[in-house]
């Protein structure tokens, strides 16, 4: 790890890691929940009507509401279907989701104070594992995730679900090769995967950050990453006007709601590298880079609520058409362009 | 007011605005420039900010358009057709309907059934009345059947109840007598219009 800022921090022991792992998962789960909350008020905002009202102040308790039905409702696995795979497909979209964010910064590292019994002195680092392939690590788990909707749907002996798995692999075999190309080139600036050294890269001001000098791979990306997500120009997966629900159509219960998890800490975990990468990232000497990253999380995950009340969403073909024909010679030439002028 | 826009089927020669959406384009050059023109263009934005000034009208204008409806109500037309009421007559307080039968006649889902006699004053007099809500499809033919105003469509929306027959009965649909001087005429369906007395002609008997 000879590229990391760790040199003047403390060890970072197993009992720091696990704990970290907790927090994230506590952390993040809460978070996907309460960003369903969110997206519904955001989404009742523009287009004026008032949300979850009646649950607690607000409708904050509305998460509570919704968590108890899911974990009481009834958890039915279809006739035909395949038992095993079906079972397990949500837990591969949820568990990919929160081990792609083991290799992200997601909050400051700190160190428990000695008074407390048992983990006293503990260091808990920012990022649960600091591996100098950080990106690709990410890219590759949340690849790994959409097997989840691949295999739910195909599980399912379903004809929804078979359309659902069928556009997961269309979508799939679209982004893919965009989210690619269009993080080569930052990671060519900065000579690196990981994600402390695009951080210590663009310290010192908004005009160092990388959006400035990359703006078409930071386009690219957050196209790739909205298809990643299956957010709403792309949310073919599932859209409901159209194949019911598609993988997720036989779906009930906890198992549905660990492919709703599984898809909220996605979105988290693009807006986080979305942030880190092309926005500045955190300024780990202070409180208040982490304030700001977390502005920045919360603008990119408000974008992808506001591009799902505006936008319409595109049918398959024209995703991959999309990103194929016009995004993916795009990012070449923009890889081109960036070695030419690191060359020159 | 003349019917003729009414009865105008001919929907092809209406008031239809034709959209000016361009030729197609036919050479792959002009289909590169049209996606230029399209990516270029600025419309995805332009749909970002529609959503975000309904967002702020909604939150800082009060423009909110939710009516929490069990708490709030939208007033209704005069012309909606909810549940019947029957009406009185204001100076007597006695029920209006005269028991022609012309409403248990017209309804077209055969869903009113009444009774009548002569009482001692060989006047007609409903013994029976309801109506079989189960089967009205809230027509309002009864209503504009009706000679004496009687039988109305009320304000009554709300009609969700354990039982049907609590709507059903004469007694029930019939304004009570105490609260007889909030009857309200009826403007609806069937009603008088405002200048019913500057209409009326006698009736030709001569021939
Ligand atoms: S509204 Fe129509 S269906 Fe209902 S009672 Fe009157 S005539 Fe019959
Ligand atoms: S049409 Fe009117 S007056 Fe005649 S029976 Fe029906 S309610 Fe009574």
């Amino acid at each position: 790890m000879e590229t990391t800022l760790a040199e003047n921090l403390p060890q970072v022991t197993a009992a720091g890691v696990i704990i970290k792992a907790i927090i994230i998962l506590a952390v993040i789960s809460a978070i996907a929940g309460f960003g369903t909350y969110i997206e519904r008020k955001v989404l009742a905002f523009m287009q004026r009507r008032l949300g979850p009202m009646h649950v607690g102040p607000y409708g904050l308790l509305q998460i509570a509401a919704d968590g108890i039905k899911l974990f009481t409702k009834e958890d039915i696995i279809p006739q035909n279907a395949n038992k095993l795979i079906f079972a397990i497909a949500p837990a591969i979209t949820a568990a990919t989701a929160f081990i792609a964010l083991a290799a992200v910064p997601v909050f400051p590292d700190f160190t428990i104070p000695e008074w407390v019994p048992l983990l006293g002195g503990t260091f808990v680092p920012s990022i649960a594992s600091d591996n100098n392939v950080g990106i690709l690590f990410v890219l590759g788990m949340m690849a790994a995730g959409l097997y989840g909707p691949l295999l739910a749907g195909m599980a399912q002996a379903n004809k929804w679900g078979i359309i659902g798995a069928a556009r997961t692999a269309i979508q799939f075999l679209s982004y893919e090769v965009v989210t690619g190309l269009s993080i080569l080139a930052p990671i060519m600036i900065v000579g690196s995967l990981s994600f402390v050294d695009f951080n210590n890269y663009q310290q010192g001001g908004i005009e160092n950050w990388l959006i400035w000098k990359q703006p078409v791979a930071f386009v690219l990306f957050l196209i790739a990453g909205f298809a990643e997500t299956n957010r709403t120009p792309f949310d073919l997966l599932e859209h409901e006007a159209e194949v019911v629900s598609g993988y997720a159509t036989e779906y009930s219960g906890m198992r549905w709601g660990m492919f709703f998890i599984g898809e909220y800490a996605n979105m988290i975990t693009i807006s986080v590298i979305a942030a880190i990468v092309f926005l500045g990232g955190y300024a780990a000497e202070s409180m208040f880079g982490w304030l700001f990253i977390m502005l920045k999380i919360a603008f990119f995950f408000f974008l992808m609520l506001w591009v799902r009340a505006a936008w319409p969403h595109v049918r398959p073909d024209q995703l991959m058409w999309l990103c194929w024909k016009v995004l993916m010679p795009i990012a070449v030439i923009n890889v081109l362009i960036t070695a030419i002028v690191m060359m020159v | 007011m003349s019917l003729e826009q009414f009865k105008n089927r001919n929907v092809g020669t209406q008031h239809y605005k034709m959209l000016d959406l361009g030729e197609s384009p036919k050479t792959p050059w002009c289909r590169f420039k049209r996606v230029m023109k399209r990516t270029f263009k600025g419309e995805l934005f332009v749909g970002l900010w529609v959503t975000m000034r309904e967002m702020i009208n909604a939150l800082f204008r009060g423009e909110m358009h939710t009516v929490k409806y069990p708490f709030e109500k939208l007033p209704i037309s005069p012309r909606y057709r909810a549940i019947h009421e029957m009406l009185r007559l204001l100076e007597s307080g006695h029920y209006r309907c005269i028991g022609c039968g012309l409403c248990e006649k017209i309804c077209i889902s055969n869903c009113i059934a009444m009774e009548t006699r002569y009482d001692e004053n060989q006047r007609k007099e409903v013994s029976e009345y309801t109506i079989n809500f189960g089967r009205c499809i809230f027509c309002g033919y009864c209503a504009e059947v009706c000679p004496e105003l009687a039988i109305v469509h009320g304000p009554r929306y709300e009609n969700a109840s354990e039982q049907r027959a609590s709507f059903a009965l004469f007694e029930d649909m019939l304004t009570p007598i105490d609260k007889l001087n909030l009857q309200q005429e009826y403007p609806g369906f069937g009603a008088p219009t405002p200048y019913a007395d500057e209409n009326i002609k006698k009736t030709p008997l001569a021939y």
